[in-house]
């Protein structure tokens, strides 16, 4: 009974399986990560990713099937997306490699999404067609889905701009600080300099 | 048929099978820490589930009933929302009450006991209305297929509204810095032409006065 119950469960897990992962994570300077998903073959899924924040803003992918094959190789992208289907089963890799920078550490938001999403429980079980309400539910529901995708972009930008207008703000802060002090220290040391010429003279002049 | 009886299943067990789920590696010691930016009143769940490498074997154990995981959840004030010790595999969720960056960090509490391994950690972050386990809602309220799909539509709507509301917080504080940058750089030129002025009469005066007391001119 129990063998039974697991052996469902499993069964029921594989069915019921994850439709996408979106992840944000920090990528320290000469930094690599790496993650892997399980993909049956015949599955498509879709990587995109991009860099939040950091140095020029770019970072190395390289996707990886099963047998060590390359499926996409980019160096130095700011963002992208990549939609593959999968030739056989077997762990499939994604690597964000900013091994090529020596100093700044970055913020990278990848999203990894593998088959379709998951139907709602208990929907789609009948074979009649659907009603012209329930078309109109699935229609919504899709672009529904595609404003959400929309706007997870969108903040995304926002949040790479409003990085940029921050360090704009810093940085002109800092340099009209060091502007105003060399000045002071420019003239003061020109008058001096200029005095002493003169002052040097005098005795021998004299 | 199956997939109903799946359902009650997946309802009844709390912990769902992640294996399917994303994975990756970390060393027994080491620190991971992942960002959700989320608007206010956000539910997000964490499941996961970690492996000890095996060095007999060369794979990963199926489970390691030994190995707990420090779980820390920070909201964008820096404040600790969830601080705690949880098992090899487990499920976390957590409502946000500030918008902004949370951040996940994870940690084994094994110290050298077992030497540094390695450790796999199965992670499915879900946020908003991806968080929302359909399989109960239908349980407990007894929708009919069409109002099952419409109170999906309902939740993503709402979730569109959250991140709306969200974006003009951000936009407002964008704003806030594009302000502040304009008016620095407005008034480092007003101070600057005056530092520029104040230090060309200075540098006059002094000299003119130096030149007389050496009868120069």
């Amino acid at each position: 009974m129990i063998s039974s119950l697991i052996s469902l469960l499993v069964l029921c897990s594989a069915i019921l399986g994850i439709y996408a992962s979106e992840l944000t994570f920090e990528l320290p300077d000469n930094g690599k990560e790496c993650f892997y998903e399980e993909i049956k073959a015949n599955t498509t899924a879709t990587l995109e990713f991009q860099v939040v924040t950091g140095g020029q803003y770019d970072v190395d992918v390289t996707l990886l099937d099963s047998r060590q094959n390359v499926l996409y190789k980019q160096q130095k992208m700011q963002f992208d997306s990549h939609t593959f289907t999968a030739q056989h089963t077997g762990v499939y890799s994604v690597c964000f490699s900013n091994e090529f920078s020596t100093f700044s550490h970055k913020l990278v938001y990848m999203d990894f999404q593998v088959g379709e999403e998951e139907p709602l429980p208990g929907v789609g079980e009948h074979v009649t067609a659907l009603t012209q309400m329930e078309t109109s539910t699935v229609d919504t529901h899709k672009y529904l889905n595609l404003i959400i995708d929309l706007q997870t972009h969108h903040r995304l930008r926002e949040a790479q701009s409003q990085k940029r207008a921050e360090d704009l703000n810093e940085r002109v802060l800092i340099w009209s600080i060091l502007e105003t002090v060399s000045v002071i220290i420019i003239a003061a040391s020109q008058t001096f300099m200029l005095k002493s010429f003169f002052s040097e003279k005098r005795p021998v002049g004299r | 048929m199956l997939r109903t009886t799946c359902i009650h299943l997946i309802g009844l067990f709390v912990l769902v099978d992640i294996a399917s789920a994303l994975y990756f590696h970390i060393a027994e010691t080491e620190r991971k820490c992942f960002i959700e930016e989320i608007p206010d009143e956000t539910n997000v769940i964490v499941n996961y589930k970690v492996q000890l490498y095996d060095p007999r074997t060369g794979g990963f154990m199926p489970s390691s009933p030994g190995i707990g995981m420090h779980v820390d959840i920070r909201d964008p004030d820096d404040k600790t929302i969830l601080s705690r010790v949880y098992s090899s595999e487990g499920k976390i969720s957590f409502t946000s009450h500030t918008p902004g960056e949370h951040v996940i960090c994870m940690y084994s509490n094994s110290s050298a006991w077992f030497g540094g391994s390695q450790l796999r950690v199965h992670l499915d972050i879900q946020v908003g209305e991806h968080a929302i386990n359909y399989g109960e809602v239908v349980q407990k309220e007894k929708l009919s297929e069409l109002q099952l799909r419409i109170r999906q539509l309902l939740d993503q709507v709402e979730q569109i509204t959250k991140e709306q509301n969200y974006q003009r917080y951000r936009e407002n504080r964008f704003r806030q810095t594009s302000e502040s940058t304009n008016s620095r750089v407005l008034w480092w030129s007003v101070t600057q032409t005056a530092v520029l002025i104040a230090m060309g009469a200075w540098q006059m005066r002094h000299l003119k006065r130096f030149f007389e007391a050496k009868k120069l001119v």
